[in-house]
């Protein structure tokens, strides 16, 4: 026996007065869980069932580093040239313009300096709406100034890295960014500055083949996808199927190249004993 | 092995042969008819080579003729010995190193080696190194930096090896240490771009005080057939593809990226490899007269800065 009884049969409501429920309301992690979005951020967007990191910007990022969510923002206004005139099946021009505007960022990295736990702390974060998290001249500029900051006033320098690599419309400009951010780092080096690279959910290519495995720490998120090639290009060269965990921090972690994985939620007070441990 | 261009040129050359083995026998007079014929030829190939496009350039650079790295460096010194192994995990073959004079002055060489048939070009793995290959080009650059030997690395590579051992034993890592160490050195580092200069794994012995480009030679971040898969998906644009990366010697000059063009004889290297060798040879000294005259110091800080102003941004 129902509690209500429906006196008109079927649906009366019109389609143009139905109600959607707004997008991005909801999240479903790869295991099928689903989580409201509110929950997730308050959860440094981390869902609490089975622990997934869930893919997100700089502005999250600073979000969750930051004491009170202030920072200063550095070189905020570097674009993209367009050195090689480069056109595909679009030109360079026209997908960074429909980009900036699609993202509402100038490119694949925004770098700030602020406090973490009342610790000095600049941090470059790349985001990979942007292109794919393409390094190309204005990430290799815009890192390399951040660590000049670093190297002026003696602070640490954290880098997070989410990209597929290097950025092909700036060709032989994008491959010297892996040479422009090493040397600053080599300079970082020498002056006893500590630099904690953070590897996120993807970081492969010239990304990991430059700055993101120059860590005085090399650190991860769980779950992230690290490697050089990627795993199409290795499956393709070698025939066979890649074992299962294959590039994973897991994976990088066992054979040695990171450090510790970290979960998100723990990330800002971990950050912060270790740059304690080095200071004390 | 011929490519396409090369053999409007052949066909011309083996008749010029024909003729003079005719002429050789006989009494017939073509003298005049070979001086002709050998004009017409002069002129086709400077046309043909002067108008190379940039696929053709990249064609060149990976000539099944071309010298490698090893050839070169025989043909460049009195006595060379090859050092091996990164005293780690192997000696990987398709990375080469070793001491060698250079008009008496020992030099430290490093350089991809590629294989001349197939048993060879399996043992050099396309001249695609490993993880070890870089560690041991890094060893061999602190020794060269220990015993103050002047470095020069000879860059041939399609890539770095994207095999699954080649990520476990940290491929990123490896070439990442590379490019921090090399800028630190303290002693002059010459590289050379001979052949194919592919991404981060030609970049991973390629930074120095100078970088040159033979002629014929591409570097650039991917390769035109990678590039035409991913941008076009499809892998029938490299030739659109070599032209948007502008991936040839001269591009590079035009932009800033590389310190020189080292000229080719006519036709390319792997026609007349020991007058290619002589004018490599010639670079490198010219090169290391100037390097000299500067202080470890200001290389090192020249070398940085050279690199750090690569870059085109607008503000």
């Amino acid at each position: 026996m129902a509690w209500f009884k429906r006196t008109d049969k079927g649906i009366k409501t019109s389609t143009q007065e139905k109600k959607d429920t707004p997008d991005g309301l909801w999240f479903k992690t790869p295991q099928g869980n689903i989580i409201h979005t509110r929950e997730l951020k308050n959860n440094a967007f981390v869902c609490p069932d089975d622990d997934y990191h869930v893919k997100i910007g700089s502005k999250e990022y600073f979000e969750l580093l930051f004491d009170d969510n202030q920072f200063e923002e550095l070189d905020a206004n570097v674009k993209s040239g367009d050195p090689l005139n480069f056109y595909d099946t679009k030109s360079y021009k026209s997908r960074i313009a429909d980009t900036i505007k699609k993202t509402e960022l100038n490119d694949a990295v925004r770098t700030a300096v602020g406090k973490m736990n009342k610790i000095d702390l600049v941090v470059a974060c790349m985001d990979f709406n942007f292109i794919g998290g393409s390094m190309g001249s204005v990430v290799g500029e815009k890192i390399a100034r951040a660590i000049d900051h670093s190297l002026k006033y003696n602070i640490p320098f954290l880098m997070i890295s989410k990209s597929g690599g290097a950025r092909m419309m700036e060709a032989g400009f994008s491959l010297m960014q892996m040479a422009k951010t090493s040397a600053k780092l080599a300079l970082l080096d020498k002056a006893g500055i500590p630099y904690i690279s953070l590897l996120t959910d993807p970081t492969t290519g010239g990304v990991t083949a430059s700055y993101a495995m120059l860590g005085d720490f090399n650190i991860a998120e769980p779950g992230s996808l690290i490697g050089f090639a990627g795993p199409r290009v290795i499956r393709e060269t070698i025939g066979k199927d890649l074992p299962k965990g294959f590039q994973s921090a897991e994976f990088v972690l066992e054979h040695g190249f990171l450090d510790f994985i970290i979960d998100r939620r723990q990330l800002k007070n971990r950050l912060t004993t270790l740059l304690n441990l080095l200071k004390n | 092995m011929l490519l396409e261009f090369e053999k409007p040129i052949a066909d011309l050359e083996s008749k010029l042969q024909e003729m003079k083995d005719l002429a050789k026998g006989k009494s017939i007079d073509l003298t005049s008819d070979i001086q002709s014929l050998e004009e017409k030829i002069q002129a086709l190939k400077k046309e043909t080579f002067q108008n190379l496009t940039r696929w053709q350039r990249v064609q060149l650079s990976r000539h099944a003729d071309r010298p490698y790295s090893l050839d070169y460096i025989y043909e460049m010194t009195n006595d060379f010995i090859e050092l091996h192994g990164d005293r780690t995990v192997k000696d990987d073959k398709a990375m080469v190193g070793g001491l060698g004079d250079i008009d008496g002055r020992t030099v430290m060489f490093i350089g991809q080696q590629k294989g001349r048939n197939t048993k060879q070009r399996q043992e050099r793995n396309f001249g695609m190194a490993n993880p070890e290959g870089y560690r041991k080009a890094l060893r061999l650059m602190k020794m060269a930096e220990k015993f103050n030997k002047p470095i020069i690395t000879l860059i041939d590579t399609p890539g770095a090896f994207p095999g699954l051992e080649a990520e476990e034993r940290g491929q990123g890592e490896a070439i990442a240490r590379n490019l921090k160490e090399m800028f630190m050195l303290k002693v002059p580092v010459i590289c050379i771009i001979i052949g194919e200069g592919a991404s981060g794994g030609a970049l991973g012995i390629a930074i120095g005080d100078k970088v040159y480009m033979l002629e014929n030679t591409w570097y650039s971040v991917i390769s035109p057939e990678s590039c035409s898969s991913i941008l076009w998906r499809s892998w029938d644009y490299k030739e659109q593809a070599a032209e948007a990366l502008k991936l040839t010697a001269s591009d590079m000059q035009k932009n800033g990226l590389i310190d020189g063009i080292i000229e080719e004889p006519l036709g390319g290297a792997h026609k007349d490899m020991k007058s290619m060798a002589k004018t490599i040879k010639a670079t490198i000294i010219q090169a290391l007269k100037e390097l000299d005259k500067l202080a470890p110091e200001d290389r090192i800080n020249q070398r940085i800065d050279k690199f750090c102003s690569m870059g085109v941004v607008v503000e």
